[in-house]
């Protein structure tokens, strides 16, 4: 296999109705009207020389070397501004344009480095044009002024920039406002003196988020990877998809070597991938370095007690271990007494090996997933309203929405690439209301400014939608003829939510929310031609997380925005794997596609596959799992890939439970928290061994592909089948394939999916059936999966977890750009020069009050635990709300989070904690009964956990 | 105190408080007029002789642009200078009108005799459109007319040296 050089078609596909017919060189082409002559060219095979154009930028005009003649036109236009019109007669390659093109060339030579093989891609547009246009040499000589001795800027981790290499076609800076939205890139000076800036300062203190499409646009190598100046150019790529976030970025993994010495030289956002369109951020594009960490465990390891000394033994010996010790444990405490999680960070068909293996093989259902601490309620939420527990969407809708509502989510940091999307078409004109604590960047930040900020207090969510809804219906701006269609229970909740009790001036006090910008909000969002939710952990990780999710969907029903593009109900997830992972079964009470243990139709197909019978009981969840632990009946757990001793809340309940249980095995990358407590260690497979797929949040099936083989010597689902058989019940598939096939064959909604359609289509939303053969991008059109939509009245239940005398604060955690969840993985990479630590934010009133000033060591505790953490006053706090992120586990943001949980659900209340906040002192460091030294000196791990 | 992260790291705190604060408040009365940030920027030059690297953070937050929009806006205009000025300006018109009728002579008297010189600038026009009186130029911001070395030295001789 070689590099992918995807095609250039110079400037961005135009769709219109109308067409235009031209002939380039002979050949006729038939394109959307307004398509500029330089992509018309690109479509019919003709490549038309540019520097300043990219298919992913609009036209420039700049580079003038795209010039063009046109038959019965004046002067030689650029090909890149001029769009087609019917009829013309175009010639790209006449003596008058070479020799305009040579001109311009030798121009631009004049002030180039001429050592191409010195250079550190090897290969560059702007060297192909030189050797194109057939410049020999430059007449003008090198003497003159020029910008060669210019300096490099190495303070970016990932990237340099050679001024003396760039020829000012600005792609970079169109980039980074075009595409990223983030504008850090101008032109600074004029003329000559012209150069690219970020802002006046270095890359890394500027406004630059390092999310590589500056670099990905250079023609030259003014911009290029670090990894590339130091390994040199790729020589192979590999088309697969990102483990970070839930947005499921298509990349093509550029490398060099085969085999066991493959080596990683970048990572290339692909521009055939439905989720990101060619564009990436800091964590995909360049995070991938833990992947090749030193602290990477690669042999499998046991030890009799958590106390001793890990022992590196062969697999052989680690599975016999797993196995006989679950076994032993089920003879002397029952089927039940052990269980096994799943991780949202692994591949479709490693999830269902996981489950299949504990319903097969253990004989229970005590099978659960990271999800429970995240999206949960998301489906339990959404399966009860329409029928599908998914998003409604795919991300392109965004484009033909009016009206974002965002709801607990921060895209910009946790989103990235989505971010831009929306960004993107709020620049068009579309509006934004963010209901959030804190005043996050899509309330403001450079050319977004949000129509309303609803700053929403922690816990109060259901007051704050049915406030909405209430608005909505009292006013008469609920669309009927939609309810009346598609809905039920219709009039019992018009009455519901038509009391004056869920009106805004009702729950001002309750939500924070001005009952007048409340009610603005309301009018805006209901009166849009398109009105889009989309939503985070903060709506889902409450005490009423899925009351929450269900008057999300309530809001969208009585507004009629569901089943078209522009609309809908859009969970942005936090783990690359979430959707999928829940799609495979990996709840406690569900089979794969969200069919009840309960239903014996559905156990008879698994039944029938796998010769063995499926308890119609729910199995345990994971907090059940823990109380039974510690209450003894709960003894052997397998855990894939999630470090729930730092993810999961209330650690002390966590530790002790784990300390309870005779068998606990650790599948990770690294030796991660839990793994403190692990009997036995199987080495896990990095992305770039996995052979498989993700479902990102808009249900799209993306292809895993193996950059190189299992560094470990086995892939992660072949070592749940050899425990599996190793416990006597044989389980093989010769290839990942075989298990999506199985997948398939059982799972209707995964019908037409395999191996070979996705790779020939690219990537497929479930559903995917006969009805669907390519997939379905938007759910509901014309009528709910479950038939008719389920209005349900959200009666707001305020959560227990209140602020009081002694704790007067409400704690709320997040994520931040470069850091992702437990941080096992960014940690291990230069990110860690963004976000050294977590720190506290706090406002301004808070922090006074209480003697705090920026960068103060706190003392942050609650009535379950205390940490301690660096105080940032920011004024982007509410009053009253504090808030942290949890990527570092020295920071222990969960020793303080309580066990309140989702009614439903039981996902965790992560979102509001009570605390207190004080100047640390000595004193307060000995009551909370740990030096923060000594809390850092293991080097923690925990590979993957909660997803934010 | 810390980067927050390659989200956009915050702006160093302004050196100078009073200064910001005016310059805040230049930009807040003109954030409403059209295309705010020339007249803005015109201000700020108006009222405190140059656009400081400083006032650059302060104006994008008004405006709600980036730090490097306004910093390409402002190099793109030598008339937004971006060092202090001196006490006394000179700016002689070098088009081609004025060049005809012996701009270059007094051009290269003025710039000869201050040069080095912290108390006297000379710089360049490009037609201050009195063609029919050239050369043309300001003296402190007024117009002279029909400038020759001589007139020149005799219109500044209270100046320092």
């Amino acid at each position: 296999m070689t590099i992918i050089d995807d095609t250039d078609y110079g400037t961005p596909r135009v769709s219109s109705d109308e067409t235009a017919t031209v002939t380039i060189d002979g050949r006729e082409v038939t394109v959307p009207a307004g398509t500029s002559v330089m992509r018309a060219a690109a479509e019919a095979g003709i490549q038309v020389p540019k520097l300043c154009a990219t298919d992913s930028l609009k036209a420039f005009g700049s580079c003038r070397l795209c010039l063009v003649e046109v038959e019965g036109g004046k002067g030689t236009p650029a090909s890149c501004t001029t769009p087609c019109a019917d009829g013309m007669v175009v010639s790209t390659q006449t003596e008058q344009v070479k020799d305009l093109r040579r001109n311009v060339m030798e121009l631009y030579l004049s002030d180039h480095p001429t050592d191409c093989d010195g250079c550190a891609r090897g290969n560059c547009e702007m060297q192909r044009l030189a050797q194109e246009t057939g410049v020999a040499e430059v007449r003008y000589g090198l003497d003159g002024a020029n910008h060669l001795a210019d300096t490099t800027d190495h303070t970016n981790p990932y990237f340099d920039y050679d001024p003396a290499a760039c020829i000012v076609c600005s792609r970079c800076v169109r980039a980074c406002s075009e595409t990223q939205g983030t504008f850090a890139l101008t032109v600074e000076g004029r003329g000559f003196d012209s150069r690219i800036s970020p802002g006046g300062t270095d890359f890394l203190s500027s406004e630059c988020v390092s999310c590589g499409a500056c670099v990905q646009a250079c023609p030259t190598d003014a911009l290029t990877e670090r990894s590339v100046v130091q390994l040199g150019m790729p020589t192979r790529s590999v088309v697969t998809t990102c483990a970070y976030c839930g947005v499921g970025c298509s990349f093509k993994a550029e490398v060099q070597g085969s085999g066991d010495d493959t080596r990683v030289v970048r990572m290339t956002p692909w521009k055939d991938g439905g989720a990101n369109e060619g564009h990436s951020c800091v964590k995909g594009r360049f995070a991938y370095g833990y992947a090749s960490h030193d602290d990477r465990q690669m042999e499998p390891m046991v030890r009799d007690t958590i106390d001793d000394e890990w022992r590196v033994v062969s697999w052989d010996e680690a599975i016999a271990r797993v196995a006989e010790g679950f076994r032993a444990i089920q003879e002397k405490h029952g089927v039940g007494s052990i269980g096994g999680i799943s991780s949202s960070r692994c591949t479709n068909e490693e999830v269902y090996v996981v489950q299949k293996m504990v319903r097969a093989a253990f004989g229970n259902n005590n099978v659960d997933t990271c999800a429970r601490v995240c999206h949960s309620p998301t489906g339990y939420g959404l399966n009860h309203a329409f029928g599908t527990s998914a998003g409604t969407q795919d991300f392109r809708s965004v484009e033909q929405c009016d009206v974002m509502l965002l709801i607990g989510a921060n895209p910009t940091d946790a989103h990235p690439v989505f971010a831009s999307r929306m960004k993107k078409r709020l620049r068009q004109g579309a509006q934004i209301i963010v209901a959030d604590p804190r005043r996050i960047d899509l309330v403001r930040s450079p050319h977004v400014e949000a129509a309303f900020h609803l700053p929403v207090r922690p816990g109060t969510n259901v007051a704050f939608v049915n406030a909405m809804a209430h608005v909505i219906v009292t006013e008469g701006l609920h669309d009927e003829a939609f309810l009346r269609e598609r809905c039920e229970d219709v009039d019992g909740y018009l009455g519901f939510i038509a009391q004056p009790e869920h009106s805004p001036e009702a729950m001002e006090e309750e939500t924070g929310i001005p009952a007048a910008d409340l009610r603005s909000a309301a009018r805006l969002y209901a009166t849009a031609p398109n009105a889009g939710i989309y939503y985070g952990l903060g709506v889902t990780e409450h005490s009423q997380g899925s009351t929450m999710v269900m008057g999300m969907a309530n809001l969208a029903m009585l507004t009629g925005n569901l089943g078209r593009e522009g609309v809908g109900v859009n969970p942005l997830r936090g783990q690359n794997n979430v959707q999928g992972s829940c799609d495979m079964g990996s709840f406690p009470h569900e089979l794969p596609g969200y069919r009840h243990v309960s239903r014996a139709d559905v156990r008879e197909i698994y039944e029938s596959l796998w010769g063995v019978t499926i308890q119609p009981e729910p199995g345990l969840r994971i907090p059940n799992m823990f109380d039974s632990a510690i209450g003894g009946s709960f003894l052997g757990l397998y855990v894939q890939g999630e470090d729930i001793a730092q993810s999961d809340p209330n650690t002390q309940h966590v530790e002790a439970a784990l300390r309870s249980m005779e068998l606990v095995v650790v599948q990770d990358l690294f030796l991660n928290e839990t793994a403190r407590f692990a009997h036995v260690f199987l080495p896990g497979t990095s992305f770039l061994e996995k052979d498989g797929t993700f479902t990102n949040a808009e249900r799209r099936i993306n292809r895993v592909r193996p950059v190189m083989p299992s560094r470990v010597g086995r892939d992660e689902w072949e070592v749940v089948c050899d425990i599996a058989t190793a416990m006597g019940y044989p389980m093989s598939y010769g290839s990942p394939a075989e298990i999506m096939d199985e997948i398939a064959s059982t799972t209707p909604t995964f019908a037409g999916v395999s191996f070979s359609r996705l790779d020939a289509e690219g990537s497929m939303q479930w559903p995917v059936t006969d009805a669907a053969p390519h997939g379905t991008p938007t759910m509901h059109v014309g009528s709910f999966v479950r038939g008719l939509g389920q209005l349900t009245t959200t009666v707001y239940v305020p959560t227990t977890e209140r602020s009081n005398r002694k704790y007067p604060l409400v704690l709320t955690t997040g994520r931040i750009l470069s850091q992702y969840n437990v941080g096992a993985q960014t940690r291990r990479t230069p990110n860690s020069t963004w976000h050294p630590e977590d720190v506290l934010e706090i406002h301004p009133a808070d922090a006074e009050l209480r003697g705090i000033t920026d960068g103060d060591v706190v003392e942050l505790s609650s009535r379950v635990g205390a940490t301690r953490l660096t105080a940032l006053v920011s004024e982007r706090m509410p009053a009253g709300v504090v808030y942290t992120t949890f990527h570092h586990p020295v920071t222990g943001a969960n020793v303080v989070t309580t066990e309140n949980s989702d009614w439903a659900t039981n996902c965790p209340e992560y979102k509001v904690t009570a605390v207190q906040v004080t100047v640390a002192t000595e004193a307060t460091r000995a009551a909370a009964g740990e030096a923060p030294e000594a809390s850092s000196a293991p080097m923690p791990a925990g590979a993957m956990a909660r997803h934010r | 105190m810390r980067q927050r992260g390659p989200s956009p790291a915050p702006a160093p705190a302004p050196a100078d408080p009073e200064r910001a604060a005016s310059v805040r408040s230049i930009a807040e009365e003109l954030s409403g007029v059209r295309g705010p940030l020339l007249p803005i920027l015109h201000e700020v030059v108006e009222t405190h002789g140059f656009v400081h690297d400083d006032d650059v953070p302060v104006i994008a937050e008004v405006l709600n642009l980036s730090r490097a929009d306004v910093l390409g806006v402002v190099s793109f205009y030598h008339d937004f200078r971006r060092t202090p000025p001196a006490a006394h300006r000179v700016a002689l018109c070098r088009a081609e009108a004025c060049q005809a009728r012996g701009a270059e002579a007094t051009y290269a008297s003025a710039a000869d005799r201050w040069a080095g010189s912290t108390e006297v600038e000379v710089g360049e026009v490009f037609c201050l459109g009195n063609c029919a009186l050239g050369p043309s130029g300001t003296l402190d911001g007024t117009l002279h007319a029909r400038l020759t070395p001589d007139r020149l030295d005799a219109l500044t001789e209270e100046w320092a040296r």
